[in-house]
């Protein structure tokens, strides 16, 4: 099978350059044959992907160490499913696994085209058949997994700890699937292009595969600051390091485009913009593997310096000098078929969404290559941390803030005195009152009280539409509560679903703000000694140690020190951390020791320990009061749910499209039209 | 009556400028120069007053130089880009990874006697996230045997 694999990976190569080459002149010289020939050719080389990568997984779950992958990321030892995340947790297995991803998204996409846009299949599947060849010929080349060593280890050199743990046997596969599903609005916008088909009909394929990647992204973003935070005991879970701004950059830009593209389904505005979103989405996408990959910038948690730079630096210009060709060429094909009418109006504020949602991306691209800027313009290298980006980010992020409560509740074109009173002066009350109260109980920190008033003002916005929805079915259908709840999401999912996406951001922001008041101590304690601290939030913390202890477990010598807990006098129970040191199957060291951290979660705040060390018998802590922390992962959480909800497939079941725009969101005019 | 159009173009505007003014002035604040041991040297020789400018420098831990204060948290290593030694205070928590022959980024000032303070110490290690891929290093083993070629 490893064989099979291994073979399968080169004739995926073969595959891929005729699946692109017929789809190209099929599409050229209008020749049906050809562009049959190229879908077919995609979907052989999807079928050899899926072979190249059983062979992988064969080669790790059999422990074929002479495989020098096998060897470098497994060892005999390791519980099985992290065996099986090792297929993405080095280089060359994670450029096959994105390989594959893409093989399988593109079959997908190609073969579920909808009869009306056939025109753009051609080069649509000629694009995203030229992007796989470059990832299979990375592989092939530059990064090949089938790589064999001259010999055979008895035992691999196992996994780093910081990566055995769940988090991160899922993290990345979802960032993956999310940085990967931006290739195929890219090759439909091409293929709108290059064919000048661009009308909406393009864009009904683009924004469903926007939202897959967005909500990939999302929920991958959210397992990466969770991993960040439970495993690498520094008791944060965002450091704007530039791993993690390159996830959050297609992000901010795919975010852009799922609300400017409502924009132009019901103005015609916004066309150009949209094509450049789509396209920067993509750009932005590779051009975050390559700077993660290329070692070109400093990052605490990069990949290993290698091979793969070039590669990644030429594929990325040449898409980039495509686009621009054809962006530029058609212009005048993508003229607005409506303008602005109105400041006070739902397409303005949209507009500034955008503005703002780029702008934080321009920030975080800016701070994350300052320092090769730097080095080119200046000559020394200068670099930028997370104070540059709370300073620029803090502000635009509270701007957007308010806009998400904004933008769902004005009008379109131009909104009445009458429909802002009647939308905004509750929310806006309430908003104030949530300010007013926290700073009445003593909160002074300026951004916190903005973010928090913002907050309640949002969030009392959501809850006003859903009340009108909800009330609405209960009058006219005589629905229950539940049931009407139900109903009113399940037949406006476009809209309900937005809705919770938003609430899902107003939970983030409050949790964000929360970390304004998160305190450290570094104490430390004998066997039997205590310590008092006060949290945040005023309760009394005691703790006791227990003393050091050492034990062996199947593939690490764990030092652990377990201390007794009480808040405000009650018991907490205990809270061990630990220091562990992995070793092969013959004990032999491996990696550094790693830090196992002590969290005790609650609603109101994590408490976080860190074994630092030990020295004479006497433990070096780390214990931090992090407020909120949890609500990160809740508001991530409600955020995918959100977006799940728009995705589920809906319209089209009950009503043949006759146009794009027709189809959306029929029910409107419950919506804040006067 | 201006349109919309411009109206919004001026808003947007205003948004971009007070982000683009937000980023220029925190560049300036808390922008640091990041430089191997060589060219701190060079700068200090140039401008004695650069001794004042917070830096950060990136090199790699001397074998068998680290030393900590007993009981305490505080750290004394040398550091070096091959040309170059530094000698290097921190106090603090250094993390894990932090070992003789690591390479460091170690952020603060150089004192007057030639030590740098550090206030923050990161520790990279180039296997991080990755072994390093060097067939040597499995020979090392002692479980290795040789032959086999798949």
């Amino acid at each position: 099978m490893i064989l099979v694999g291994e073979l399968a990976l080169w004739v995926a190569l073969l595959m891929g350059a005729w699946a692109a080459t017929t789809s190209f002149a099929g599409g050229a010289l209008g020749r049906e044959d050809l562009v049959a020939s190229g879908k077919r050719g995609l979907y052989a080389t999807t079928a050899m992907m899926v072979l190249a990568s059983i062979g992988l997984w064969t080669a790790l779950l059999t422990h074929d160490f002479s495989l020098k992958y096998v060897a470098s990321n497994t060892s005999a030892n390791m519980p099985k499913v992290y065996i099986f995340s090792a297929f993405w947790g080095g280089q060359a297995g994670s450029m096959l696994f994105w390989a594959l991803i893409l093989a399988v998204y593109s079959a997908i996409a190609i073969r579920f085209v909808p009869p009306k846009s056939r025109d753009l299949v051609p080069w649509a599947c000629g694009t995203l058949a030229m992007i796989l060849l470059f990832f299979i010929a990375t592989v092939c080349f530059k990064a090949n997994p089938y790589d064999r060593l001259s010999f055979v280890p008895a035992d691999g050199r196992g996994m780093n700890p910081q990566l055995q743990n769940p988090g991160m046997a899922i993290h990345p596969p979802n960032l993956y699937l999310g940085y990967v599903a931006t290739s195929i609005p890219f090759a439909f916008a091409i293929a709108a292009l290059v064919t000048r088909r661009l009308d909406a009909e393009w864009l009904g394929i683009v924004r469903r595969w926007s939202l897959l990647s967005w909500f990939f992204l999302t929920i991958g973003i959210t397992l990466g600051m969770w991993w960040a935070y439970v495993e690498l005991g520094w008791s944060g879970y965002w450091a704007w390091d530039p791993v993690e701004n390159a996830s959050l950059l297609p992000w901010l830009t795919g975010t852009a485009f799922l609300h400017s593209i409502m924009i132009q389904e019901k103005r015609g505005m916004l066309r150009k913009w949209n094509v450049v979103l789509v396209v920067t989405t993509f750009l932005l996408a590779i051009f975050g593997t390559f700077i993660t990959r290329s070692g070109i910038i400093e990052s605490v948690h990069s990949f290993a310096q290698s091979p793969v730079g070039t590669w990644f630096a030429t594929f990325f210009l040449a898409a980039t000098g495509t686009t621009i060709y054809f962006v530029a060429t058609r212009l005048r094909d993508l003229e607005a078929k409506a303008t602005l009418e109105s400041m006070v109006s739902r397409e303005a504020a949209f507009l500034y969404n955008n503005v703002v949602l780029v702008g934080i991306a321009f920030s975080v691209l800016w701070g994350t290559l300052f320092p090769i800027l730097s080095e080119w313009v200046r000559g020394s290298k200068i670099t930028v941390g997370p104070p540059f980006f709370n300073t620029v980010n803090v502000p635009l992020g509270l701007l957007l803030l308010g806009l998400t409560g904004v933008g769902p509740l004005i009008a379109w074109r131009k909104a009445s005195t009458s429909n802002l009173k009647r939308q905004f002066a509750v929310p806006a009350a309430a908003g104030l009152l949530v300010g007013v109260v926290l700073f009445a109980l003593g909160m002074r920190d300026g951004y916190a009280l903005i973010a928090y008033t913002l907050a309640g003002f949002v969030a009392a916005t959501i809850v006003q539409e859903f009340q009108k929805g909800i009330s609405a079915r209960r009058n006219i259908h005589g629905e229950s509560f539940p049931v009407a709840t139900v109903r009113l999401i399940g037949r406006n999912r476009r809209r309900y679903g937005g809705y919770i996406v938003h609430a899902g951001i107003v939970v983030l922001f409050a949790a964000f703000a929360g970390l304004a008041f998160k305190k450290d101590h570094d104490v430390q304690m004998k066997a039997g000694e205590t310590k008092e601290l006060v949290d945040p939030l005023g309760h009394r913390w005691k703790f006791v140690s227990q003393g050091v202890s050492t034990s062996e477990t199947l593939n690490r010598f764990v030092t652990a020190i377990g201390l007794e807990v009480w808040r405000d006098g009650k018991p907490q129970g205990i809270l061990t951390t630990e220091k562990r040191q992995y070793f092969d199957s013959n004990k032999q060291p491996l990696f550094e020791p790693s830090t196992e951290v002590g969290i005790r979660t609650s609603a109101k705040g994590d408490l976080y320990v860190v074994l630092a060390g030990v020295r004479d018998e006497t433990a070096e802590l780390r214990i931090s009061f992090n407020p909120l922390v949890v609500w990160v992962w809740i508001g991530g959480m409600i955020m995918a749910v959100g977006g799940l909800i728009v995705m589920w497939p809906q319209a089209e079941r009950r009503r043949a499209p006759s146009g794009y725009v027709a189809t959306l969101e029929p029910r409107r005019e419950m919506a804040a039209t006067t | 009556m201006t349109s919309a159009r411009t109206k919004f173009l001026i808003g947007g505007a205003l948004v971009l400028g007070t982000a683009g003014y937000l980023m220029a002035t925190s560049i300036k604040e808390t922008g640091t120069y990041y430089l191997t041991p060589t060219e701190l040297a060079t700068k200090l020789d140039a401008d004695p007053g650069f001794r004042n400018t917070g830096v950060k420098i990136g090199a790699r831990v001397v074998p068998g130089s680290i030393q900590r204060e007993p009981g305490g948290k505080e750290y004394a290593f040398r550091v070096t880009d091959g040309a170059r030694v530094v000698p290097v205070v921190y106090r603090g928590i250094a993390p894990d990874t932090f070992t003789d022959g690591v390479d460091v980024v170690v952020e603060g000032r150089m004192a007057t006697d030639g030590t740098f303070h550090a206030t923050t110490l990161l520790a990279k290690c180039a296997s991080r996230y990755e072994n390093a891929p060097d067939a040597e290093k499995y020979k090392q083993t002692p479980g290795y045997k040789a032959g086999a070629k798949a």
